[in-house]
């Protein structure tokens, strides 16, 4: 086997990282994971970016014009707006929610246990911080498409009456990414799919309550604010002041937010792979 | 490869693992030279794998001195990982790509380039017999293409060490002899080989020098030809008497030879001669249902050192 003098050596590329921050736990490549991703994607699995993309679709026809009949017109910071309009952000927000977790906990958690994919690929030269970026990366994107997708087919219907509204989708993206983040982490905890269901157990209230389909000013104050912790009101509070228009210095408070989300999540995660894999 | 024959690639001193209570590896002491290949013999939960995982830089010591080619895993694990190909023991395959793919991708983890990647994949789509599994999907393998592309997947980055943990377990003998064979080519190529094994016959054609351990220690060091001069006798007569007689007839072949073994289903008589002890044993009128005369193998040694139903 000769080796081509011109081509970096597997050893020529791994000594290039000593000395550079967090050499230990990231080998500066978290897109061949991306990559790995778009192989395994490219023969399966189409109609999961199908079904993703329709699913808030089909929530904002049922309710936005079924519903909308019967609650007719709701105020927005004064102004009032259709239904329609009212919940459009809302759900693309828990589409955002629900794709990253998709990717973050059931995928995550076939290739821990099932093909065990992480395990090879922490034998190499990579890094725990390169498999969790590259992951979470692939569920951006996924997220992104979404985000994408939902945008060119509501903006036609009027849904979203500001400019704003463009930032909407890097908007889906920062909340994305907290979720997968942290969702990422979580499931390395989870040994079957018994435990799995729990993660649906927290995800289906928080869309419930977390004003999705209606304002939360409709519950009593206490309960307000054990949900405006709650990541879902704070990505919906977010999209909504884009897509509405109503950007005020408290939408960077929904920002800061999912910027905490995401840096602890990733802390989190790396260092629960560390411990699952090379400890 | 210039081989300077005694470069040493790995240098463990008093090397621990310990899981709260659980002692798994207990303070073994060890050194591989480059080329070498080096066995880790020992029954089921002796340490082997915990010990082959240190040196993977996939686990961290407790306690004791670890050195890879000079390096620290606890400081340098990325960049030892490097110059490593793992081959684990459940193979660990991409389910969701095909056996190309698989190759490709795992050289990307490296950080290898495509120009690089592209002619290596075909090369080791021929040096593991797959050049015409090039696109099936992995789970449409047999067992033993599946560990051959494993094998394979571990040789993209041109390894210096190979590490094999179990790699023919659950073959037929025809996909053992195949393997058996890459892995003498690469052993031929300079590749230093650290593997663990269950079968005897494994460690006698593959191993220049084995360990054999047992409850996270080393019970024994050398050359398989060694290990059998040191810890057995030249010969061994095999002896069966029927499920129930064994023990009994045991208590009469007390002293016919230089040691004795009862195992479930026969006898093994250590000696130097084992005609001459088989005609003594019939010339005595005892009448054993089945005997064979053998030379002493590598498994005699394992049976000893690690204890199974010892009678001295």
């Amino acid at each position: 086997m000769i080796l081509n003098a011109a081509v970096d050596s597997a050893i020529a590329i791994a000594e290039r990282r000593i000395g550079k921050p967090g050499e230990q736990v990231f080998a500066g490549r978290p897109y061949v994971m991306i990559q790995r991703s778009f192989l395994a994607f490219k023969r399966s699995a189409w109609f999961v970016i199908l079904s993703g993309f329709v699913e808030p679709v089909f929530y904002l026809a049922s309710f936005g014009y079924g519903l909308s009949k019967l609650v007719g017109n709701m105020s927005a910071a004064g102004h009032p707006i259709s239904y329609a309009a009212f919940i459009a952000p809302g759900l693309l927000a828990t589409s955002a929610m629900n794709g990253a977790i998709y990717d973050s906990t059931w995928n995550v958690f076939f290739k821990m246990h099932h093909g065990k994919v992480y395990n090879a690929m922490l034998a190499t030269s990579l890094g725990p911080l390169d498999v969790a970026i590259g992951e979470i990366g692939w569920a951006l994107l996924r997220g992104f498409t979404y985000a994408v997708g939902f945008m060119i087919v509501v903006t036609p219907f009027g849904l979203i009456p500001s400019w704003w509204g463009i930032l909407a989708i890097p908007a889906a993206v920062l909340i994305a990414f907290g979720f997968a983040s942290v969702g990422m982490g979580i499931t390395s905890y989870l040994k079957d799919f018994q435990q799995m269901e729990w993660i649906n157990f927290f995800m289906l209230p928080m869309f419930l309550f977390s004003g999705t389909l209606y304002s939360i000013s409709a519950f009593p104050r206490a309960l307000q604010l054990i949900i405006e912790a709650l990541p879902l009101s704070q990505a919906i509070g977010l999209v909504r002041d884009l897509t509405l228009g109503q950007v005020h210095p408290g939408t960077l408070w929904h920002v800061l937010y999912f910027v905490v989300m995401i840096v602890a999540g990733l802390i989190f995660t790396t260092r629960r792979l560390q411990n699952l894999f090379q400890k | 490869m210039p081989a300077n024959s005694s470069e040493i690639v790995i240098e463990a001193t008093n090397l621990k693992k310990v899981y709260g209570d659980f002692v798994a590896v207990n303070g073994i002491n060890f050194k591989v030279t480059k080329g070498e290949s080096f066995g880790l013999l020992g029954p089921n939960g002796a340490g082997k794998s915990t010990t082959m995982r240190m040196i993977s830089a996939t686990l961290t010591r407790s306690e004791g001195d670890l050195k890879i080619l000079g390096l620290d895993p606890v400081t340098k694990a990325p960049q030892i990982r490097a110059h490593l190909g793992v081959i684990p023991q459940q193979d660990h395959l991409d389910n969701e790509l095909t056996v190309a793919e698989n190759l490709y991708i795992y050289g990307r983890y490296f950080g290898l380039s495509r120009a690089y990647l592209k002619p290596k994949v075909e090369e080791l789509l021929e040096f593991a017999q797959l050049v015409e599994k090039r696109n099936e999907k992995v789970e449409a393998l047999s067992g033993g293409m599946k560990r051959r592309l494993t094998i394979a997947r571990g040789l993209i980055n041109q390894p210096e060490i190979l590490m094999l943990d179990e790699p023919t377990t659950g073959l037929d003998p025809q996909a053992r002899h195949i393997l058996w064979d890459r892995l003498f080519r690469l052993k031929e190529e300079g590749v230093t080989l650290i593997l663990t094994t269950h079968y005897m016959d494994e460690a006698e054609q593959l191993c220049d020098r084995i360990v054999v351990m047992d409850n996270g220690t080393i019970m024994a060091e050398g050359s398989p030809a060694g290990l059998i001069a040191e810890y057995s006798s030249k010969e061994v007569l095999e002896l069966r008497f029927g499920s129930n007689k064994n023990i009994e007839a045991a208590k009469a072949l007390e002293g016919y030879g230089d040691r004795l073994e009862i195992l479930p289903d026969r006898i093994l008589l250590y000696c130097n001669d084992a005609e001459a002890v088989l005609e003594k044993v019939n010339h005595d009128g005892m009448k054993p249902l089945t005997s064979l005369v053998r030379r002493s193998s590598l498994e005699d040694v394992f049976l000893r050192l690690t204890g199974r139903t010892l009678v001295e």
